[in-house]
């Protein structure tokens, strides 16, 4: 297996080539000028030429992309434009927030929605299975910011329990950390919980079905060894396929998330950038998510040997 | 039913602090009262670029009064007062001018500001600055004899001097120390040192979230004179001023109105009603200038290369659809009949006005258009949908522009790609414009010295690019003006000439309410600056 992973690790690298050579190239060739955003409204076409040229973006592309990715290569993402700041500093500054929210919204699913799906399934046809889809279909149907404003305004606004906006460190404290988090965590779980509980629901009714779930029934297993032991460890492939997934739901909704609570975390920071057309932090932000989502897989196919013991690499 | 919805909710409020205490949670510090000593405030976006004299853009400037000083500054009247100067002498009929420092003035790293630092400040500013260049074209020599003393040696008489050091249009003579004011102006500086009230905390920045200001200890304020805009003694009642940028306005109204943040700088149209509700909030309109709203022409293509063209178009204009879709229909929020200079500044006047306030008709229009010899030609109109005051303007500039029968193509996009086209001197079907919409603050366009849009200075003009000699001759003509009613008489000449060559058609002007916890007590007009701002516990 460490071989299969080593293998899987090497097969990213064209992978990432291909990324970089796209997220280049969609840059170099969309709309836009930093220059332009850095000499602001107000300046003149000869201030802002000036600055074009003291960035040094009026060289070709291909000794830009040449330059960038000698770069890379040596491990330097490059330097904002606007900032003058790193990438990676940029990057590691915003790590945190971005990480802790998909962490904390990863969990929340996990443990509501794989037991939402095990007990529907195990109630199918009642009033608790009819219940759990439709808190599914309501969860993929409404998006993130109408829940992120319905939230602030019960729990910040109204109720006055949690904060509206902001971000504390973890370590600032885990008090204070979770608290920012809740809110966000809940706005943004709402489809990936959707999702997962009902891939769960889905594979357990295939499973139950089975002859050797009758089997632990006629043995005398009970209800909750049955749903837990024997048919969620069976059915699990599908679902942690679907978590995996879901991962990239989490990236692209945590754009939103973080813009709607004011979380300094990559999703902004990534949005801000693209704005301002501040070439180097997209292109290191996009390879880190691309990155990050190759890996998420990698982990996924590795954790199949694990819940499926004929699957072998 | 609110009182239905309090009870409804307060139901669960057992539930979920037993949930709280389970984890050991207290009352988030965020949402708790601030420090007195501590302003959070929401600026109007991030500061993108630090450097003050690299970009025009306004949060910068306002980021640049917190940590850079200025020999000068303006107070509400628009008259430039000593600042970092303790005075000057007017010497051999105006050619000779000596400006002396104040006493004890230091930079941000404890050294002391001299004469040379400001010298090297000045010319770095003007080397961007529009009234800088005119200021060093008049200027034979810039020297500093000694620490404390400035000396300008101009080739003739310049009253505007004093102001083109104080004004706080963009970019702003901000003083900085010579290492520093000597990095090349289209390159942004390194070091973030002043000698203003606050000292930047480079090591609290998050890029895109938050900037930090703390109390410049060593800061010398004026021991004469009251607070007016930027002039005026600069007393400082705060020990940190923390910028929180929250991009969503619905978050940053909720943040305010919650008591998480003490100030929201730009409040957004739709959010200003409730805002206005909440008794814990005050909401006030800073800058008496306001914003004026403009639509600009591309001058180097038809069909807007043809000044008859431009004209018909004035009779089309009804600045109050504009405004309207801006800012609501709230009077008290915008003018019209605003023409080339701000309604109630020194210069604003009733030269050619009629030409936006006569009866509108739509039909005559056409007909002026069909004479000027308009056949149809396409007008691209870029509108940048992500500036929500910016996308209204464009809307209504489109209908009225395709009322008045022309051939417009609407082109939506964002601010980042409208900045990038109209940059482009190529005619519309290889990619240029003919068209686009903004706003100057009316600072901007206070006279024709710092007023970009009215330049006819042809290619080096901003964009649009339009050549009209005779403007440029007025402008010069301003310059020498040896009082203000002489400056009145020209302004009046320009706004006609530009009633006639039509460089841009004004279309409003609307002022941006600041909204602000109501302990807060000593919030500035013009623009955010925080050394007179106090904060109650």
């Amino acid at each position: 297996m460490f071989a299969y992973a080593l293998r899987r690790i090497v097969a990213t690298i064209p992978v990432m080539a291909v990324v970089a050579l796209f997220v280049f190239s969609l840059l170099y060739i969309s709309p836009g000028d930093p220059a332009a955003v850095i000499a602001g409204d107000q300046a003149t076409p000869a201030d802002v030429e000036r600055i074009r040229a003291s960035l040094g973006l009026d060289r070709p592309y291909l000794v830009r992309f040449g330059d960038w990715v000698w770069q890379i290569v040596h491990g330097d993402l490059g330097t904002s434009i606007f900032t003058n700041l790193p990438v990676s500093t940029m990057i590691a500054q915003r790590i945190e927030p971005t990480l802790s929210l998909m962490v904390i919204t990863l969990i929340l699913a996990v443990c509501i929605a794989v037991p939402m799906g095990v007990v529907a399934a195990w109630k199918q046809g009642t009033w608790i299975d009819r219940a759990v889809m439709a808190f599914a279909v309501l969860g993929f149907s409404v998006p993130v910011f109408v829940v992120g404003y319905l939230l602030a305004y019960v729990f910040a606004l109204e109720l006055d329990w949690l904060p509206v906006q902001g971000y504390t460190p973890f370590a600032r404290g885990i008090g204070p950390w979770f608290q920012n988090l809740i809110l966000p965590a809940v706005a943004l779980g709402g489809v990936y919980i959707a999702l997962i509980a009902r891939i769960t629901r889905a594979t357990m009714l295939e499973v139950l079905q089975q002859d050797y779930i009758r089997t632990a029934r006629a043995k005398g297993v009970g209800q909750r060894g049955i749903l837990f032991l024997h048919a969620l460890k069976n059915a699990a492939v599908p679902i942690v396929t679907v978590i995996g997934i879901g991962v990239a739901l989490l990236i692209g909704g945590a754009v939103v998330t973080e813009s709607v609570f004011a979380i300094p975390g990559l999703g902004r920071l990534t949005v801000d950038a693209i704005l301002r057309r501040d070439y180097p932090v997209i292109q290191g932000v996009i390879l880190l998510f691309s990155f990050t989502y190759v890996l998420v897989n990698l982990v996924i196919d590795l954790l199949y040997t694990l819940f499926d013991p004929r699957i072998r690499y | 039913m609110p009182t239905d919805r309090r009870r409804f909710l307060a139901g669960g409020t057992g539930l979920a602090l037993a949930g709280t205490g389970t984890l050991g949670l207290s009352r988030p510090a965020l949402a708790q009262p601030a420090g007195a000593r501590v302003l959070k405030f929401i600026p109007q976006s991030d500061v993108a670029v630090t450097d003050p004299i690299i970009t025009t853009a306004y949060v910068t400037r306002h980021h640049g009064y917190a940590i850079w000083d200025t020999l000068y500054g303006f107070d509400e009247d628009f008259n430039p007062q000593p600042q970092m100067a303790e005075g000057h002498r007017v010497e051999e009929d105006g050619k000779r001018v000596t400006i002396t420092l104040r006493q004890g003035l230091k930079w941000h790293d404890g050294g002391a500001v001299t004469a040379k630092d400001c010298v090297a400040s000045i010319r770095r500013w003007a080397a961007r600055d529009a009234l800088g260049q005119v200021l060093m074209a008049r200027t034979d020599a810039l020297e500093a004899p000694d620490d404390r003393t400035i000396v300008f040696r101009l080739k003739q008489s310049f009253p505007m001097l004093f102001s083109a050091l104080g004004k706080p249009s963009t970019p702003v003579c901000f003083m900085m120390p010579e290492r520093v004011a000597q990095t090349d102006p289209s390159q942004p500086i390194k070091e973030l040192i002043g000698s203003g009230p606050f000292r930047w905390k480079a090591d609290e920045r998050v890029p895109g979230s938050r900037v930090v200001y703390e109390r410049f200890a060593d800061y010398v304020p004026r021991a004469d004179g009251t607070v007016s805009w930027t002039a005026g003694p600069k007393r400082v009642n705060l020990d940190r001023v923390e910028w929180h940028v929250i991009p969503d306005a619905s978050t940053a109204a909720n943040a305010l109105a919650n008591g998480e943040m003490d100030w929201w700088e730009q409040p957004t149209a739709d959010l200003q009603p409730t805002l206005r509700r909440n008794r814990n909030v005050v909401m006030e309109i800073p800058d008496p200038t306001g914003l004026c709203a403009i639509a600009r022409f591309n001058h180097l293509h038809p069909p807007f290369n043809n000044p008859a063209i431009r004209r018909a178009l004035l009779g089309a204009v009804v600045q109050g659809d504009y405004m309207s879709a801006v800012i609501g229909t709230d009077r008290s929020l915008w003018k019209d009949g605003n023409g080339y200079f701000p309604p109630g500044t020194a210069l604003a006047n009733d030269a050619g006005m009629e030409a936006l306030t006569s009866p509108r008709d739509m039909e005559k229009v056409k007909r002026d258009l069909a004479a000027a010899g308009y056949k149809g030609e396409k007008v691209v109109l870029i509108a940048a949908s992500d500036f929500p005051s910016l996308n209204a303007l464009a809307q209504v500039g489109n209908d009225m522009l395709t009322k008045a029968g022309m051939n417009v193509e609407f082109v939506s996009t964002d601010w980042g790609s409208v900045v990038q086209r109209r940059a482009s001197r190529e005619p519309v079907e290889k990619g240029g414009w003919s068209m686009f919409f903004t706003f100057w603050a009316g600072l901007d366009m206070i006279n024709p010295g710092v007023s970009q849009s009215l330049r006819g200075n042809g290619q080096s003009a901003w964009f649009g690019w339009p050549t009209m000699p005779r403007m440029e001759e007025l402008r010069t003509a301003w310059f020498d003006a040896p009082d203000l009613d002489g400056q009145k008489k020209v302004a009046q000449e320009i706004q006609q000439l530009a009633f006639q060559e039509v460089p841009y058609l004004p279309l409003g002007q609307y002022f941006q309410a600041t909204a602000y916890r109501r302990g807060l007590t000593g919030v500035p007009k013009g623009f955010p600056m925080f050394w007179s701002v106090q904060k109650s516990a």
